[in-house]
């Protein structure tokens, strides 16, 4: 196990390596002018150009990526042209709004699409596999922020229950925290529990064909055993695969999420930078959040062969 | 298993009630805190080093200025107390009122006037004017300084009333170069910035001053008693304008800077809302035409942008509510204001098709590929523009839209290669604000060729015009050049206003004092 986790560790370096090369290549590629942004609109061409000499951008393209991979290798990340503040720093202060949303949102699409899963399979084919299945495809197929403004209608202006926006640290103020969380995390907590529920249903559907499940039925287990003993830890590997897959999916829906409740997170972050064209807080975030999933997907494969003791490394 | 679910239900429900159960009023911002939620993110704090409307917000909350416009928009003294005038009216001196004194506690000495003006005096158009006008900026003692001209200049205390703020800053903080931006934000104003709560991209937040020592007069317009009746303004950066306005329905935040024009009719109904009128000059939206290449480089076609639509057809499409914008402004320095005028006007007022065409035939028109920038994230700019597109279709020009966000377009627009190369003919902005009254301070009006704003208007006749102006100091006297000037430019085009419109706040209705300043600002507000 050891030699195959330093393998995959150091396959992560010529990875971040092409991240770096293509993310620095599109960014100047495309259109887009941080000077011209970071003037404002009455600037004069002379201000203009004076921001760009000063922030390097008048240099040839070999040497701005050069100088870059210079400071990422002593690990910098650059300093954001807006902000003028480190990247490093900026992406720190916005890890946990993301990271809270993230695992709450994991926490509460599996708590409820793996049992959703289970019981449409279980039963399928009825009114229950139907109605689960439906909603499942209702919810996958609503966008994120429709979903939001529903929540934020229905909890935070009807009910007057939850806060509309906002985010609050959780070492501030706990009950805060959890009240801020509540409706983003069901907001994109639905997306993602749709989608796991499908594949739940159908991998549980697969093994419960299998001649095993007949067996353990046939020694007069009772169902739940059956269900969740046999059946489940046999069908887990997919669905964990699922779990993993997810989280490009997470990152997606955290960008949309954060915006709609105003969440000062990395999605709000990444599409700030995107607008003004914040050419190091894109390289950095891009790079974290391509390390982030490397890294989550090595964690998935390490815990197949937790899942399914045929699997070796 | 039916146990362990119901269990696993009740548990939930147990921490949702919890969490629900805190009342929501704990949210809700305490009776000395102002929210507001901003229209943009704070991210630059050197009002002098950038245009940006947020810090120039930012600096009227921790600055103070020299002299302030009042409603009428005459320069009103503010930080000074008094001036003097030489008799060959080339010595202006002034004197600083009592009290003065920066956050850290130091008092505000004329030195760090003199070195305040002198860095705006390097960015500010206005200011620069000034500077060409001025041989000596100097501290005479502590409290008065001077300014000497080298000729009679009209503009003095219209220059240091400026709306884009000449802000006062301490000597050592003035004293950066005016091409970086200050990290330090130690001003004199009303309000103290809180670094350590600043979270970019989220909060900003403001103190009251405790020593700030407003004037006596009541507050008017951005002159006047700035008074602090709230002891923290925080400001929060909400994005998506639907959730907040859910946050202002729901009282989350108390002020709503810039709510979209189309939310008015629903704020409207709202018995717990209002909106308050603070701009009485409101934005100009503009059309500018590129006079590089042709047909634009010639004026017949620039005098055909101004027929191909009506300025009601924009601002119908743009603003939508006949309450917020004028059907028909012929002011290139807004209509209400103490430059208003719309001489030169009159072939204008009227769209004329059929007269487009001609003067576009005259000026070589061919049918060639014109192209427009179009940017899809600004709803205003991006509606216009489609204005722009019908019309100019209906007078037989090949349009070639290209549609870009904003700040694509904002680098787009700053190229100067041919439209078939990468550069452009036409793009709609806008601006607000008393500078776009006044001729020196108007940077779109600017003709100065190759030193003008992106489009590159080149008139040095009228750009002379606006000196002559300047110059005058009768206020009677000026007047009929400011027509001179005004007709010129109806002839020339520097820009073609294609609308004057207004921006209302709003505000949750315990919210008292909310002063037309033409821009947000935040004393003198009550929170009842």
């Amino acid at each position: 196990m050891g030699p195959y986790i330093l393998r995959r560790v150091l396959a992560t370096i010529p990875v971040m390596g092409v991240v770096a090369v293509i993310v620095f290549l599109m960014l100047r590629l495309s259109p887009g002018d941080p000077a011209a942004i970071l003037a404002g609109d009455q600037a004069t061409m002379a201000d203009i150009a004076a921001i760009r000499e000063r922030l390097g951008l008048d240099q040839p393209l070999l040497h701005q990526f050069v100088v870059w991979v210079g400071e990422l290798l002593t690990g910098d990340l650059g300093k954001s042209i807006y902000l003028n503040r480190p990247v490093t720093g900026l992406i720190l202060e916005r890890v946990e709004p993301t990271l809270a949303l993230s695992i709450s949102t994991m926490i509460f699409a599996i708590l409820f699409a793996v049992p959703m899963g289970v019981v449409a399979a279980w039963r399928a084919g009825s009114w229950v596999d139907q109605t689960i299945m439906g909603l499942s495809v209702l919810a996958f197929s609503v966008p994120v922020f429709l979903i939001g403004y529903g929540l934020v209608i229905g909890f935070a202006l009807r009910l007057d229950l939850l806060p509309v926006q906002g985010f609050v640290s959780l070492w501030d103020n706990p009950v805060g925290f959890a009240r801020h969380l509540v409706l983003p995390t069901m907001t994109l907590g639905l997306v993602y529990m749709a989608l796991l529920a499908r594949i739940t249903r159908a991998t549980m559907l697969d093994v419960l064909n299998e001649d095993f499940i007949r067996t353990a039925r046939a020694k007069g287990l009772a169902e739940p055993r059956v269900l969740i003993l046999h059946a489940l830890k046999n069908a887990s590997v997919p669905i964990v695969t699922t779990i993993g897959l997810g989280i490009a999916l997470l990152i997606g829906g955290v960008v949309v999420t954060e915006s709609v409740f105003a969440i000062p997170g990395i999605g709000r972050l990444t599409i700030e930078a995107v607008l003004q064209r914040d050419y190091p807080v894109i390289q950095g975030v891009i790079l974290a959040v391509a390390g982030v999933y490397v890294l989550v997907n090595l964690a998935i494969d390490l815990t197949y062969s937790a899942l399914d003791p045929r699997i070796r490394f | 298993m039916s146990r362990i679910t119901r269990r696993i239900g009740l548990a939930a429900a147990a921490v949702f009630g919890l969490i629900a159960a805190q009342p929501v009023a704990a949210q809700t911002s305490r009776r000395d805190t102002l929210r507001v939620a901003v229209h943009a993110n704070l991210q630059i704090l050197d009002p002098v080093w950038t245009t940006g409307l947020i810090t120039l917000r930012h600096g009227y909350l921790i600055y103070d200025t020299l002299y302030g416009m009042n409603s009428q928009f005459e320069p009103r003294p503010q930080m000074v107390d008094h001036h003097t005038l030489s008799d060959d009216r080339l010595l202006w001196t002034f004197t600083l009122r009592d009290g003065l004194a920066f956050h850290d506690g130091q008092p505000v000495r004329a030195a760090d006037v003199v070195a305040s003006l002198r860095r705006w005096m390097q960015r500010d158009p206005m200011g620069q004017r000034l500077s060409e006008f001025s041989s000596a900026i100097e501290a005479v003692d502590d409290k008065t300084f001077s300014i000497r001209l080298r000729e009679r200049y009209g503009l003095v205390l219209e220059t240091l009333a400026k709306g884009t703020g000449t802000f006062i800053m301490p000597e050592r903080v003035a004293s950066t170069p005016s091409n970086t931006q200050i990290t330090d934000t130690t001003g004199s104003g009303p309000f103290i910035f809180q670094r350590d709560e600043w979270r970019p991209g989220s909060r900003v937040v403001y103190r009251r001053n405790p020593a700030y020592q407003p004037r006596e007069e009541p507050a008017d317009f951005l002159s006047g008693g700035k008074r602090a009746l709230v002891e923290r303004v925080e400001w929060l950066y909400i994005p998506d304008n639907n959730t907040a306005l859910a946050a202002l329905n729901a009282g989350e935040i108390d002020y709503y800077e810039a709510p979209p024009l189309d939310f008015i009719p629903l704020m409207e109904r709202n018995p717990d809302i209002k909106l308050e009128m603070i701009d009485p000059l409101g934005s100009q939206l503009l059309l500018r035409a590129n006079w590089l290449y042709p047909p634009f480089n010639d004026v017949r076609a620039r005098q055909a942008l101004a027929l191909v639509a009506r300025q009601e057809d924009y601002m119908r499409v743009v603003v939508g509510n006949p309450r917020l914008y004028q059907a028909w402004c012929g002011a290139f320095f807004q209509c209400g204001s103490s430059n208003d005028t719309d001489v030169g006007s009159e072939p204008y007022r009227q769209p004329n098709t059929a007269r487009a065409r001609e003067l576009l035939r005259q000026a070589g028109y061919n049918g060639e590929r014109i192209v427009v920038l179009q940017p899809s994230d600004r709803p205003q700019y991006n509606a216009a523009t489609m204005v722009l597109i019908q019309g100019l279709r209906r007078a037989g020009v090949n349009v070639d839209v290209q549609s870009m966000d904003w700040s694509t377009l904002l680098s787009r627009r700053a190229r100067r290669d041919p439209p078939d190369a990468g550069g452009y003919h036409l793009f709609i902005t806008g601006q607000g604000g008393v500078d776009t009254a006044n001729p020196t301070a108007n940077t779109w009006f600017n003709s100065r060729c190759d030193r003008a704003n992106p489009g590159w208007a080149c008139d040095m006749e009228l750009d002379g015009m606006v000196a002559d102006w300047a110059r005058e100091t009768d206020p009677a006297a000026r007047r009929p050049l400011l027509e001179r000037l005004h007709r010129r430019a109806w002839e020339t085009f520097p820009y073609l206003s294609i609308g004057q419109f207004t921006q209302p706040v709003a505000v949750r209705s315990n919210i008292h004092g909310v002063l037309p300043a033409g821009q947000p600002v935040y004393w003198n507000i009550e929170k009842r």
